[in-house]
């Protein structure tokens, strides 16, 4: 029994890295594509077929590049700054349950590695903790830009761990539980969570923008302004890392928000519950690319403003009426 | 594209409306309400709006901008100054150029040589007739000074070579390739060597 879930656990942590590996590959050619179709351009087309291949020629080009570390830089730091952000990036997926249960040779599978009761607490906190990755790059990169970059990584994610956190906490109250797969059955048994909490949702949905460094409040790499930011000394396989990194908070984040507001993995009309989380993944990243198409960058003193003075009070104000009418209404 | 749509491209739709937004918050509250007043009225989704609008034309409405340049290009017009050619006659086939020296001497940046004899009719002939387009500016003095039109700017616009001695013998139009080895001209900036045969490598790639 033991041996069993030991080597299905590793099985699952085998298959989620090279799965979400391979995805984050994948959404930077679905995001060059979608960019240029906005922008009335093609993409990439040349190499494979429509350009397929071209995820594989920037991974050749990432493994073979010089992994150059530059002389003024705090080498240690400098080398685990990446490894943090992806390895954290993944820690990240082990409590998110990215299906509804199947058989599989007589098998039942859990799609989840381990099925923890304070799932969304653990899924945000290790995200949490990613915030070292680019804060430690921007401040042994020994780069002015890429120090700005850092301090920049530090009071964003701080500031917007408070609004995701306290923003998932009205949700959390109806459901009483910090599992995602009781607030998953919840949103089962009643409507989608949206409907309850659609203040919620937009709050959330906007730090995790800010937390994942989408594009209205990519301040940490802006391009005009700091060169890279935090990543400007990076080259080769650790920059790749910060990539691959970046793009699995993007899936963990979407997958989040799937499960906490849009009903999850439960099955939706005629469509099996599966097939559905995938729809409404593929609906959020979507949405997420196409806000890079269209909207502009944000200072960082708007950033903070918005933040605190008004996303912070609007979730507590949200947070007290959900409180009142739990009060009041108890068939809620 | 046709060529009217080619040169009205960038004129637009001559519609322009002047941004002159002065009515900058001053007070937080004001910034308060103008951040709630952009908010409500949608703003944001007016770009979304018009960035999906811009995939969906180009996806299926064929609207895209990308000309896939090697393998289609944009028309130019009759007028273009691209590469020199030199014109031959219409009805011998004979050259028109008549030697006159001309452009040679105008040439500013003195990259034009002929070389002429006197044939068996007492006129004037072309032997040899040489641009070296690396220093070639393209200023257009030689086909305007020219009394016969026998050299104008052709339509051809891709003069890139690998080497500096190729743009000798990438202008077939002017001399014929089997006189490239005799060719001459006049010692400049941006001359080829004498000796650029000897000097003449590979290129990385190639080995």
């Amino acid at each position: 029994m033991e041996s069993s879930l030991l080597i299905e656990t590793a099985v699952k942590v085998l298959v989620v890295l090279l799965v979400f590996s391979a995805l984050a590959g994948f959404t930077t050619y679905i995001e060059r594509k979608v960019l240029a179709f906005m922008q009335r351009r093609l993409g990439p087309t040349n190499v494979g077929p429509f350009g397929l291949l071209q995820i594989l020629c920037d991974g050749v080009k990432l493994f073979t590049k010089e992994d150059f570390i530059p002389s003024n830089a705090v080498k240690p730091v400098f080398m685990i700054a990446p490894i943090i952000t992806a390895a954290t990036a993944f820690i990240a997926m082990s409590a998110i349950p990215f299906f509804p249960e199947f058989d599989m040779f007589g098998y039942t599978v859990r799609p989840i590695i381990a099925d923890i009761n304070v799932g969304v607490l653990f899924v945000l906190g290790v995200a949490g903790i990613g915030l070292y990755g680019p804060l430690l790059a921007g401040m042994s990169s020994g780069n002015k830009w890429s120090l700005i970059g850092g301090a920049r990584t530090a009071i964003q994610l701080l500031s917007y761990e408070v609004v995701s956190g306290l923003a998932i906490l009205a949700p959390i109250m109806m459901v009483g539980s910090l599992s995602l797969i009781d607030i998953n059955a919840y949103q089962g048994d009643n409507y989608w969570m949206i409907v309850y909490q659609p203040l919620a949702f937009i709050l959330f949905l906007i730090s995790g923008f800010a937390e994942t460094n989408r594009t209205p409040f990519d301040l940490l790499e802006h391009e005009a302004e700091i060169v890279a930011g935090y990543a400007t000394e990076y080259s080769g396989m650790r920059w790749g890392m910060f990539f691959i990194g970046e793009y699995a908070n993007l899936f963990t984040i979407s997958f989040l928000v799937s499960l906490l507001f849009l009903g999850g993995f439960n099955d939706l009309w005629f469509i099996p519950g599966g097939i559905a989380i995938v729809l409404k993944v593929m609906m959020l990243i979507f949405t997420f690319l196409w806000v890079r198409a269209s909207w502009p960058h944000i200072r960082p003193d708007q950033l903070m403003w918005l933040c605190w003075k008004v996303l912070m009070p609007l979730c507590i104000i949200n947070i007290l009426i959900t409180g009142f009418v739990m009060m009041y209404w108890s068939n809620l | 594209m046709s060529k009217i749509d080619l040169n009205e491209r960038n004129v637009g739709s001559k519609e322009y409306i002047m941004v002159q937004e002065d009515t900058y918050p001053k007070t937080s509250w004001q910034e308060f309400k103008q951040v709630v007043k952009r908010s409500v009225k949608g703003e944001l989704f007016t770009g979304l709006k018009i960035t999906f609008k811009m995939m969906k034309e180009a996806l299926f409405n064929k609207n895209m901008h990308t000309v896939q340049y090697p393998a289609e290009k944009l028309p130019i017009t009759a007028r273009f100054r691209g590469m020199h050619k030199l014109l031959a006659l219409l009805e011998s086939g004979d050259n028109r150029c008549i030697s006159c020296g001309l452009c040679e001497k105008i040439c500013i940046s003195n990259c034009i040589r002929i070389d002429s004899r006197i044939d068996e009719n007492s006129r004037k002939e072309v032997l040899d007739y040489y641009i070296n387009l690396g220093r070639c500016i393209f200023c257009g003095y030689c086909a305007e000074v020219c009394p016969e039109l026998a050299i104008v700017h052709g339509p051809r616009y891709e003069v890139a070579g690998e080497q500096r001695a190729h743009f000798i013998d990438m202008e077939d139009l002017l001399t014929p390739i089997d006189k490239l080895v005799s060719q001459k001209e006049y010692p400049g900036f941006g001359d080829i060597s004498p000796n650029a045969d000897e000097r003449m490598k590979k290129t990385p790639l190639s080995y």
